[in-house]
């Protein structure tokens, strides 16, 4: 006889529950990195970066460095000839012969306050050979570029990675699916479209900071705000030559990572320095001016599409190129070129692709995870050319998606088929929710007002191996303490990962607790806080552990009672016969056992509980065509509309509604989910409005919050509204899987289809500025 | 680097403190007091994650120096709850949800308490106005407004 885990009623799978840190943080007494106290031996870390967005290193000189009082000590790349990186060993530490962006780290200093390490590092005197910089990934892919990675050759690479040694193509993803030359005839409607679209900044509140010690044994711990505890551990310690048991890492709250703290960036500087002032703990802490352009930025894109249906509005055939502009490194950006490559038709079912997907190189920051790990970028242009092409054949918008988009069993770009999803539910609700196919009236008349909408989907880019795990122990008291590697980066993660315990094991979601702060001495492993992986992949990991902790208590109980362990249950933190009706708190027995039945000695011994989960099936693609089985775990599918106004006077956008739908599979946590769609719509708005690293000659010229807007409390749609769809993952948590990034996919390209049916004009990119949008409003004569 | 002797009350207890003439106050509280729930979001008076109030008022801790704050009140996220019972902008915060990573809530509370104590009972626009200078990354701020009305509420019902 089976029984339910829990009985549906008390299961807080599916509950609003409140935030487990939630106290914690309005109290004030929730600790970040950077919070924590090292005393009077804290050393204070600052950098030496390069000026120039290319060039050779002649000579470095530290002399005056060393010479000043209070420094403990300088460092260049001299020190740590190692490469790091995660899926293209690309960089040093610290730089070695040359410098490709203009914030190259290429010296760093240890000394007893900010303002002496400041002083010392104006006084690192460096020699340069000025070489002819890459700004352009268009450009930069081309035989005429100067190479920037002349040893791409030798560096070590993912084997899903394709570089291109003797280029600046850290990358090339190919899709040759159906026959696109011959699918055009065919075609009743064909376009092409160009996007640039620019690069920007995740801006977590809390800059980037890390804390490393190296004690006299070469034993390291760093402590950072970190998305990635266990990949920077694994990293780093490679790149040091440290063995990964001697490296620890301990992960505070994060104060928004949004993929800008996955990876390893910075750490890897603070650790380098602290290996050499071996005993002291030294901090190096990023300016909000440095978080700006010396932490991951998100790659720019110039993509072009060509795209063509037929009569009935079929999509028969796309080409996509997609030119990445990867920055100077492009160890983690390679592989959002992957993704892009293998989601290129955006959520649609289409015969016939060519895509080239190209990860290039050039002098600027260096690109990252960001949330939406492409996608955001690729949509922008996508979804905007679905308008396009539907509006060629006179088709409205929503029923050209309806058509097209994605179901269940439809065959994917690599060759696979779409796994059930709900995206036509979404695209159904986010369209009624707008009130599609109704125009109402501007609210003045130096108004007009548009409406548009865009789908998504996205899968978790991640190596097909990426783990998870998890355990759980029983206090005395009853509680159930869940371990876990994965970080809350503000989304809830160890909320959630609390109600899957306590549903899974069989206690109430108050009596879990979560071991933190992650600490890869102790806590279990985790891949990465990315992709939107974590309540899904780290999800099965605790129910595996729960299920592994509930066989011990009731095999346990069952011998203890003669009875068998069909009849006996968790429920509430007791164990329970449906037979005896005997019952018994786990408390009882969870760390002292039970009396053996003859009384004779004891039996049991603490509990504790163990689970991992790791995707079973992926498959490699074939290089030459990107096509194979299982190219990911799955996807995440919805769509966003967007009411709007631009005022003819001055070119301002008003966001009047914002409407988001996303088939999370299971809503572990709906106020949880709702959160993340209304986040990611505010940031996809921010995106679109506002947001552009403004580079030039390799220089961000805008690094701060005055000059780099991001959306603040008075620029909020009067109205949101999120829609949670459930088709469940056949392989999810209770059906789960992510939603974290999802929600910012779509919002830029519905944003401009809102736009054109404002004012039918498009943009080549981002951001839609008041300024931007006037001058086209003159240029294209609907204001004089 | 001249040093000064200075007095002032952070939540309620006297502190003496040797400070030198360029420290701010945000790193007194943070580094010396070690009261470290007011944030450094960028140094530079652009984020208000280090908002404190200082007699009463909202500032950037991070633009305030220390030897200017001789004789001062001060009122940190660390003051604002009191015998344990949470202040009902912090019980509201909670309640409708406005933590995400909760960087900005330090100061997001302390300028909705400032606001409070202006206006017991503001308007929408009242209110996202007097949230313009606290930057949040993750929330899209629709639930940090929400809690502010909430807590308006909270407020009158223990009054
Ligand atoms: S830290 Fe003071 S305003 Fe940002
Ligand atoms: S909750 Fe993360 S910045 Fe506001």
């Amino acid at each position: 006889m089976a029984h339910p885990i829990t009985p549906k009623s008390s299961s807080p799978v599916g509950e609003s529950k409140p935030r487990i840190d939630a106290r914690e943080k309005v109290t004030g007494a929730a600790l970040y990195a950077d919070d924590i106290q090292f005393g009077n031996k804290l050393l204070y870390a600052r950098i030496k970066r390069s000026p120039y967005p290319h060039a050779l290193i002649k000579k470095i000189d530290v002399s005056r460095a060393l010479a000043l009082p209070g420094v403990k000590a300088v460092v260049t790349g001299q020190d740590f000839p190692g490469f790091i990186g995660l899926y293209l060993k690309d960089r040093h530490i610290f730089c070695r012969e040359r410098v490709r962006y203009v914030g190259d780290p290429v010296a760093g200093v240890a000394a007893i306050n900010p303002e002496t390490a400041e002083k010392a590092v104006n006084l690192i005197d460096v020699e340069y050979e000025v070489l002819e910089p890459v700004f352009d990934p268009e450009f930069g892919a081309s035989p005429q570029a100067p190479v920037l990675h002349p040893e791409l050759g030798q560096y070590i690479v993912a084997s899903f990675i394709l570089p291109r040694p003797g280029s600046n193509i850290s990358n090339h993803f190919k899709i040759r699916k159906g026959d696109v030359s011959s699918a055009w005839q065919k075609c009743s409607k064909v376009i092409e479209r160009k996007y640039r679209i620019p690069h920007i900044q995740h801006v977590p509140i809390e800059p980037h900071v890390a804390i490393a010690k190296v004690e006299e044994s070469g034993e390291a711990t760093l402590w950072d705000s970190s998305q990635s505890p266990f990949a920077q551990r694994d990293l780093i310690a490679e790149t040091l030559g440290i063995p990964q048991s001697k490296m620890r890492v301990i992960a505070p709250l994060v104060g928004g990572g949004f993929g800008g703290k996955a990876g390893v960036s910075m750490e890897s500087l603070a650790v380098a320095i602290a290996s050499k002032v071996r005993g002291y703990p030294v901090k190096l802490l990023l300016t909000r001016e440095e978080e700006f352009f010396t932490a991951f930025v998100r790659q720019g894109l110039v993509a072009t599409f060509k795209m063509g249906c037929d009569v009935d509005g079929k999509l028969l055939a796309m080409q996509n190129t997609f030119f990445w502009d990867g920055g100077a490194y492009t160890e983690y950006g390679v592989n959002i070129t992957r993704a892009a490559g293998y989601s290129c038709t955006g959520p649609y079912e289409v015969p016939n692709v060519h895509t080239d997907s190209y990860c290039v190189y050039t002098n600027h920051p260096v690109g990252g995870p960001m949330r939406g790990f492409g996608m955001p970028e690729m949509h922008s242009g996508l979804e905007q050319c679905i308008d396009e092409l539907a509006h060629e054949i006179g088709m409205d918008a929503v029923e050209f998606r309806r058509r097209n988009c994605l179901k269940g069993g439809s065959i994917l770009p690599t060759g696979g088929r779409m796994h059930p999803t709900g995206l036509s539910e979404c695209l159904e609700k986010a369209a009624e929710a707008i009130d599609w196919g109704r125009k109402a009236q501007p609210s003045a008349p130096n108004k007009r007002r548009g409406k548009g909408l865009a789908l998504m989907w996205k899968a978790p880019a991640m190596p097909g191996n990426a783990g998870s795990s998890a355990w759980i122990e029983l206090a005395e008291d009853g509680t159930l303490t869940l371990g876990v590697g994965c970080q809350d980066i503000g989304q809830g993660a160890f909320t959630v990962a609390a109600q899957m315990a306590a549903a899974a094991f069989g206690v109430p979601y108050e009596s879990v607790r979560v071991a933190t702060p992650v600490d890869t001495r102790y806590s279990p492993y985790e891949w990465q806080t990315v992709a939107s992986r974590i309540t899904w992949s780290t999800g099965n990991a605790i129910i595996a552990a729960a299920q592994d902790a509930r066989r011990q208590v009731l095999n346990l109980v069952a011998r203890a009672w003669g009875e068998t362990t069909d009849d006996l249950d968790i429920v509430n933190g007791m164990v329970v016969s449906f037979k005896s009706e005997r019952e018994i708190p786990v408390k009882d027995f969870a760390v002292a056992g039970l009396p053996k039945p003859d009384g004779n000695g004891w039996m049991g011994g603490p509990i504790i509980g163990r689970g991992n989960f790791i995707p079973a099936d992926v498959t490699g693609l074939d290089p030459e065509t990107g096509q194979g089985e299982h190219a990911v775990v799955h996807f995440t599918t919805g769509a966003q509309a967007i009411e709007l106004e631009v005022d003819l006077d001055t070119g301002r956008i008003e966001i009047l509604k914002g409407v988001a739908a996303f088939d999370v599979g299971k809503a572990i946590n709906p106020e949880l989910v709702k959160a993340q769609m209304e986040g990611g719509l505010i940031q996809g708005i921010s995106s679109a409005l506002f947001e552009r690293l403004q580079l030039k000659d390799g220089v961000v010229q805008n690094a701060s919050f005055v000059d780099y807007r991001i959306a603040t409390s008075s620029d909020l749609p009067k109205s949101v509204q999120s829609i949670i769809v459930e088709v469940p993952q056949a392989d999810g948590p209770w059906g789960a899987r992510g939603i974290g990034e999802h929600s910012m996919v779509p919002t830029l390209p519905a944003i401009a289809n809102a736009i054109y049916d404002a004012i039918g004009i498009r943009f080549e990119g981002p951001p839609f500025t008041a300024e931007k949008i006037y001058l086209a409003m003159l240029d294209a004569g609907i204001v004089k | 680097m001249a040093f000064h002797e200075i007095s002032l009350t952070v939540n309620g207890s006297l502190e003496q403190v040797r400070v030198p003439s360029n420290l701010t106050l945000m790193r007194l509280l943070r580094e010396s007091l070690a009261l470290t729930g007011t944030k450094n979001g960028c140094s530079a008076g652009e984020c208000g994650a280090c908002t404190v109030l200082l007699n009463g008022e909202p500032v950037n801790s991070c633009m305030v120096l220390a030897v200017e704050c001789d004789g001062a009140e001060v009122i940190t996220v660390e003051g604002l709850a009191s015998d344990g019972q949470l202040n009902p902008v912090q019980a509201a915060m909670m309640q409708a949800g406005g933590v995400q990573c909760g960087f900005c809530t330090p100061g997001m509370l302390i300028s909705a308490r400032a606001l409070l104590d202006r206006n017991p009972d503001p308007g929408e626009d009242e209110i996202s106005e007097a949230l313009v200078g606290n930057l949040c990354r993750c929330t899209g701020y629709i639930r940090i407004l929400e809690s502010i009305k909430e807590a308006a509420k909270l407020q009158a019902t223990r009054a």
